[in-house]
């Protein structure tokens, strides 16, 4: 941790500097929306960031829910490998492929469910135990944070370009704004709660807001089909040279990302070391002048024998 | 004789604060236990834990030969400080409520017949139709005791059964623990009149500061014990 | 009969029993719901042209306050006494109280809809152009999506500081897409201007896939301590 974090700090450093700049000179003017289109570069890597972070997390809250018990943690595996792999063969079956939405490839599908599945096995291995739940506040915190610049970009690129500041029916901000609202409400429990099972009890809602946001989602997307909306952020294809940048700036804000958390992570981690360490301290330590005598303040004698 | 309960090695930590600091005990079936200490010593923990509701933070209870409490929980009968009863429903409709939570039996009659009985083993009148919230405190105890014994439990984990309840009644209930545990029961009564159990009580456990310091016959206590 | 419904029936039984003993509770929300109509009232002037478009919104927004209203005593009376903790302690399972509560819940808040909703057809002369009987299910379907969160969320609620405020801070969000589909196929049955058929699949959905969240969830969130 000591030699690479600086290392690191530095080369995210150079390319934040690097994607700030190309963002703001190399890429092409947009010839409908002029140069007002650059905070894509900012509005768009944060929300994939965030995205990411927040479905870590609910990894992460499933797992630590898991692996509570051993035939759990054993049946929540074989799901996952399930997934994965109907997932991998599923789109390229005619029936389901003819379901998908139009612009989602069957590769594609077939890609994220092995990522998904692939993640779930690799946040297993390298965290363990309360780990997974240092991970998941985390990753919370640090999401909601980058959701936060979604939710404002989004709204100054609206204002000049469609002359409001918020589409109602535009599915990928407002289903960010519900998770945003998932997700303070997550840390806001945490926060709140009194339990010694809060981290049990934060990892039950993170399931539920994971199992929300999908429904979200097709709520608002129904809802647009009957009431067509502006979408902010654009549909449609988009110049390669638009979308070099903008990988580019995503590189940069998932180094970002992966420093800040890393820092968290470790301050997360030490702040319960010292907890533990206090509360393994006042366990051996003996409690308070009362029991500094083994004279007796027990009250009840039988009186002379 | 397998032991009733076996505490390993119990630790029970909320935040900073160490409530048992690594309790270590046996304790015999058929035998009633009286726990004694200071305010603050760990005797109300140590009796939530056995009963399951205050998980380990670390260490193991195993309760008839099981570490899964919550597999035995229908044989355990729990009393605390707090009434567990509703305030606004009699004695007679508590216990029927809890009789059917505890499955004692299929047929009404059955149940209504244990709960007047059990009633009246705490020298209660079974048609009191008055709501429990305006029970006096010692009659409130005596309903409490009433519902954990409902199910004729083989553990009893009683916290502070004698607690604003008049002498005479206070006898009255010892009697009854002392049949229950003559009976077969396995009894844990935590309480500060332990005067009240001298003699009935087959030991007297003493905790200080979240441990089992002492476990002596009677309740004189070697102030200045040398152990080996 | 299976111990599991036998237990929810006669926890639901003893509840309604309770309830109806004390109407207190039961009367100050009837009188609160019927305070939230006027206020909606005044605040939406029922003669304006654009009240008809809004007004599935306005009566699923008074509806989701009464609930919250209604959820936040969900465990009063469980903890007096801590009677929660005999429950805890008994082989009970975990799932029958809380389906006892939820269906509790459910009666509780459709007894404050059926109060409301007349009063706003009357207010706001409320004429239905599309299929009413569709009403039915999304009634049903919305109202049950709110209360089996609401029981949910009110028992994790339990073990936080400020218990009334994060019963509705953690339920709403969770609740919006349900809200969506209440308000969108209201308003379309009301308007007649589209179908609901969606709303009603996705009312039913987020309802199957909660409740089956909550049944597998609610035993760790009541043995917390």
């Amino acid at each position: 941790m000591k030699k690479a974090f600086p290392i690191l700090s530095v080369l995210t450093a150079l390319l934040l500097v690097y994607a700030f700049y190309q963002a703001l000179w190399v890429a092409p003017t947009d010839a409908l929306q002029g140069d007002v289109y650059r905070i894509i570069y900012y509005h768009v890597p944060s929300a994939w960031t965030a995205f990411l972070l927040f479905f870590i997390n609910f990894l992460a809250s499933i797992e630590y829910l898991a692996n509570a018990k051993p035939s759990t943690q054993r049946a929540a595996k074989w799901i996952v490998i399930a997934i994965g792999i109907v997932g991998v063969i599923a789109p390229f079956i005619p029936q389901v492929r003819q379901q998908l939405p139009t612009g989602m490839y069957p590769s594609s599908v077939a890609t994220t469910a092995v990522i998904i599945a692939a993640l779930y096995f690799v946040i297993g291995k390298y965290f363990r135990g309360q780990d997974l739940d240092v991970l998941a506040v985390t990753t919370a915190e640090v999401g909601v944070v980058f959701c936060t610049i979604v939710l404002i970009t989004g709204p100054i690129w609206a204002r000049p370009v469609w002359g409001i500041w918020w589409a109602p029916g535009d599915i990928r901000l407002t289903s960010t704004l519900v998770l945003w609202l998932i997700y303070v409400s997550y840390l806001v429990l945490r926060r709140f709660s009194d339990s010694a099972q809060t981290q049990k009890l934060a990892a039950v809602l993170a399931v539920f807001g994971a199992l929300d946001v999908p429904l979200v989602y097709f709520s608002i997307w129904f809802f647009r089909t009957q009431h067509p909306q502006p979408v902010i952020g654009g549909g449609g294809s988009i110049d390669p040279r638009m979308l070099h940048v903008l990988l580019i700036n995503w590189m940069a804000f998932l180094c970002f990302a992966f420093l800040v958390s890393w820092s968290r992570y470790r301050l997360e981690k030490l702040r319960r070391e010292v907890e533990e360490a206090e509360a393994l301290e006042s366990l051996l330590e003996p409690a308070g002048p009362a029991a500094a005598s083994s004279k007796s303040n027990v009250p009840l004698t039988r009186g002379p024998q | 004789m397998h032991p009733a309960v076996v505490v390993t090695g119990l630790v029970k930590q909320f935040g900073r604060f160490a409530a048992l600091r690594g309790v270590n005990a046996e304790f015999a079936p058929n035998r009633l236990y009286a726990i004694l200490g200071d305010n603050g010593a760990g005797k109300t923990t140590l009796l939530r834990a056995l009963a399951g509701l205050a998980p380990p933070t670390r260490g193991s209870i195993s309760m008839l030969g099981t570490t899964d409490l919550r597999s035995v929980c229908g044989q355990l009968g729990y009393m605390a400080h707090p009434s567990l009863l509703y305030d606004e429903m009699s004695g007679m409709e508590n216990l029927r409520y809890f009789a059917r939570l505890y499955e004692i039996s299929d047929r009404a009659q059955n149940n209504k017949d244990r709960c007047a009985d059990v009633i009246r083993a705490v020298k209660l009148d079974p048609s009191l139709t008055r709501p429990v919230g305006q029970y006096s405190q010692g009659m409130r105890q005596r309903m409490s005791l009433a519902r954990a014994i409902l199910h004729d439990p083989k553990i009893l984990l009683l916290d502070e059964p004698f607690s604003n309840v008049d002498v005479h009644s206070a006898r009255e209930m010892v009697g009854l623990l002392k049949g229950m545990r003559d009976a077969g029961k396995t009894i844990f009564v935590v309480t500060h009149q332990a005067a009240l159990l001298e003699g009935v009580a087959d030991e007297f456990v003493w905790m200080q500061a979240g441990q089992i310091v002492d476990r002596t016959k009677h309740l004189a206590r070697d102030l200045n014990p040398e152990k080996p | 009969m299976k111990p599991f419904w036998s237990i929810t029936l006669v926890t639901l039984a003893k509840d309604i029993r309770l309830e109806w003993r004390s109407k207190d509770a039961l009367n100050a929300m009837l009188f609160f719901s019927l305070l939230v109509v006027v206020i909606f009232v005044f605040s939406f002037d029922p003669l304006a042209e654009e009240s008809r478009h809004i007004v599935g919104g306005l009566v699923w927004v008074a509806f989701l306050f009464a609930a919250v209203v209604a959820l936040n005593q969900t465990w009063a009376r469980e903890l007096r006494n801590q009677v929660l903790d005999a429950y805890r302690v008994s082989p009970a399972p975990a799932n029958a109280l809380f389906l006892a509560k939820v269906l509790g819940n459910f009666i509780m808040v459709g007894i404050l809809e059926a109060l409301m909703a007349p009063l706003f057809v009357i207010f706001y002369n409320l004429r239905v152009l599309g299929p009413a009987w569709q009403l039915i299910p999304v009634a049903l379907l919305g109202t049950w999506a709110l209360v089996v969160n609401g029981t949910f969320f009110a028992a994790m609620s339990l073990r936080t500081r400020s218990r009334e405020l994060m019963l509705p801070l953690l339920l709403f969000p969770v609740s919006i897409p349900a809200v969506l589909g209440m308000v969108a196929a209201t308003t379309n049955i009301l308007t007649g201007e589209n179908p609901a058929h969606f709303y009603i699949v996705l009312l039913l959905t987020y309802d199957v896939v909660f409740t089956t969240a909550c049944l597998a969830l609610f035993e760790t969130v009541l043995q917390a301590e």
